[in-house]
């Protein structure tokens, strides 16, 4: 399969980016060969939905097809769901897993596609690291769900009355999904530093990453958490 | 194999195929984990925190026993239901306290944070790991044992164990960090998802059912994250679609006394898509109304769709009102097996099943199963005017009981 929709990347450059997907410790486990059954592709929400083929990623890979891998880098992993029907595959090929691999290179480069993708999607990258929850009650309003109907507004407009009225002491919350310890927050800070996931931020945009490295820093340091 | 008759048959539709999928834990493709776990535990690699007594021996896939601890439970929440449809999470702990079980809902927790890791890949393997086993260390340091309530954060973490278990230098780096913490390098015994105690209390739920919910049919999805990833660990049972697919949901709606409908595209995800059900709706629309909510209509007509995990029931309910605006097919709510079984038992419908933050018009349900959702309404409103008017701080337990 040839593809030529990158001429002005250098060869090089692919071949990097598909070195470093090579040697992720899973790559292994996830790829032992493609029959080409489709079976994955049958089963692949975002097969029905984009020109999209887990497939065509399995094989890729297999062949070490440099050009069309990073066609895919750019134009494909970002369509995946990510649901792992695919584990279907008779020959115990991941191809939703070679998709996680490929998509965190991707952002470890700071590939413009991903970018692209990824816009918009800043802000719960902000909330997940910062908060330890992904998304919180506040999220829910109207102008960021338009197509949930009126039943966002009513949520937002009684927000905090309903957060209130939970029994579960642990969701009298607006801003995060259940209370965190303040200790909690900071051994996740202190994840994020020590395996490289803060400075993995700075290569997809690098105002968040600022932000949140203070953010992270100056809570760290006013309990004297330290981390080398 | 011998064809057999299906159980679900006079209760539910007949699946496709009448076989049955004979369990042989002694020839199964798969590694066990858990030996797998203990094993380096005797090495001193890892504390392995034992499954609390008494518990429940359920079934796994090619028939391994599973430990599901009925009590003393450490409660891994979801960010997605308890942000979003916190009725879910609330069940699960109201019905705790209904069968008289003790229980811890931790502040020290942290999500998993796979939500974000498959939605955007800003992690990576150690990352992910020192995640889950910093929640395991803070579960273990409690007593309680971790159950977790989210599909994802049970498929990650099964994930993430057999990645510690088969990476040696993974391990390291992971333990480095936890020790870095202050905490001990902890596995838990059995990874145990919400909807397999939901399994392992069936019975008990059974007796105390207070309304006929034989004309109530429900088709149920069954969560991608739940049992597509690290398959043979997710729960089943010959009795229910013959062993060939999980028995999680399914066999706690029947004991119920509720109908349930199979339809064709049972084993397709929700749509959820974790990037796409935040930054591009119009996919996760798509799916989860085209292939999911209409073809459970059309073919099964159900009064009810139920599921196991957070993704999914947002993804199902929330989709539903724009497609309804093109005059599509669709119109079921959509709740989680926790919700349906609280309402089964009796649990108000808005004070313990919070169905006031879900979408679709689920009043058609209540009044089919003989709930009086008007009624309901207006005591919650009181509820809430007293917690407007200060007389009351929060909605306490003692007051759903
Ligand atoms: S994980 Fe991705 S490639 Fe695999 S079935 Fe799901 S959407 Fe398709
Ligand atoms: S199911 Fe597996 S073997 Fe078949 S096409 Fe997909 S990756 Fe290849």
């Amino acid at each position: 399969m040839l593809s030529n929709q990158y001429p002005e990347v250098p060869l090089e450059d692919k071949q990097r980016l598909f070195d470093q997907v090579k040697h992720d410790q899973r790559f292994d486990d996830y790829l032992y060969g493609c029959y080409e059954c489709g079976i994955c592709v049958a089963a692949c929400p975002s097969a029905r939905f984009y020109d999209f083929s887990p497939r065509k990623i399995a094989q890729t890979l297999a062949r070490e097809d440099i050009e069309m891998f990073y066609e895919q880098m750019n134009d494909d992993i970002w369509n995946c769901s990510q649901c792992f029907s695919c584990l279907r595959c008779p020959r115990q090929n991941n191809p939703g897993g070679l998709i996680t691999i490929m998509r965190e290179v991707a952002v470890n480069n700071g590939l413009r596609s991903t970018k692209e993708a990824l816009a918009g999607y800043t802000r719960i990258i902000y909330k997940i690291m910062t908060t330890g929850t992904q998304v919180s009650p506040d999220m829910l309003q109207e102008d960021a769900f338009p197509d949930w109907g009126p039943q966002v507004k009513e949520v937002a407009q009684h927000l905090d009355l309903w957060r209130r009225a939970l029994p579960p002491e642990t969701l009298h919350t607006t801003g995060l999904s259940w209370q965190v310890e303040e200790r909690t927050m900071l051994e996740l800070y202190t994840i994020w530093k020590l395996t490289g996931v803060l400075n993995m931020i700075s290569e997809l945009d690098e105002g968040l990453h600022d932000i949140m490295e203070e953010v992270m820093d100056d809570a760290l340091e006013d309990q004297g958490f330290s981390v080398v | 194999m011998n064809p057999m008759e299906i159980p679900m048959v006079g209760r539910g539709t007949q699946p496709e195929t009448t076989r049955t999928f004979i369990q042989d834990p002694d020839n199964a493709p798969d590694e066990d984990m858990r030996e797998a776990v203990q094993a380096l535990a005797r090495e001193g690699e890892w504390i392995v925190q034992p499954v609390p007594e008494p518990y429940y021996a359920a079934r796994t896939k090619y028939g391994r026993v599973k430990k599901i601890p009925f009590e003393k439970t450490w409660h891994h929440k979801s960010c997605g239901q308890c942000g979003h449809i916190p009725g879910y999470s609330t069940s699960i702990f109201w019905l705790n306290r209904f069968l008289g079980y003790d229980y811890f809902d931790p502040r020290d927790q942290t999500s998993c944070t796979a939500w974000n890791y498959y939605a955007s890949a800003t992690s990576n393997q150690v990352a992910q790991a020192a995640v889950a086993m910093r929640n395991f260390s803070a579960a273990y340091e409690t007593g309680y044992f971790p159950i977790i309530h989210c599909g994802t954060s049970f498929g990650h973490y099964k994930e993430v164990r057999h990645e510690l278990v088969h990476n040696h230098d993974l391990r390291r780096k992971v333990r480095e960090v936890i020790t870095k913490l202050g905490r001990p390098f902890v596995m838990p015994e059995e990874l145990v998802h919400y909807s397999e105690w939901m399994y392992a209390i069936r019975d008990q739920l059974k007796s105390r059912v207070v309304y006929d919910l034989s004309d109530i049919t429900a088709t149920v999805h069954p969560a991608c994250h739940y049992y597509k990833l690290q398959s043979g660990d997710a729960i089943y049972d010959p009795e229910i679609y013959g062993g060939q697919r999980t028995a999680a949901v399914t066999s706690v709606v029947q004991e119920l006394g509720a109908r349930v409908a199979d339809y064709s595209t049972w084993y397709d995800c929700c749509g959820f898509g974790f990037r796409h059900i935040l930054v591009q709706r119009d996919f996760t629309r798509s799916f989860a109304t085209m292939r999911k909510i209409e073809v459970m209509k059309e073919e099964a007509n159900p009064d009810v769709v139920l599921t196991h995990d957070t993704g999914c029931v947002t993804a199902l309910d929330k989709s539903q009102f724009a497609t309804q605006a093109h005059g599509r097919k669709v119109g079921v709510p959509v709740l989680s097996e926790s919700q349906f079984a609280a309402l089964a038992v009796g649990a108000h419908p808005y004070r313990v099943a919070q169905l006031h933050w879900h979408s679709t018009d689920y009043r058609p349900l209540l009044s089919k199963i003989g709930i009086d959702a008007e009624k309901a309404w207006t005591e919650f409103q009181e509820d809430l005017a007293q917690i407007e008017q200060g007389s009351m701080e929060y909605l306490s337990w003692e007051s759903v009981l």
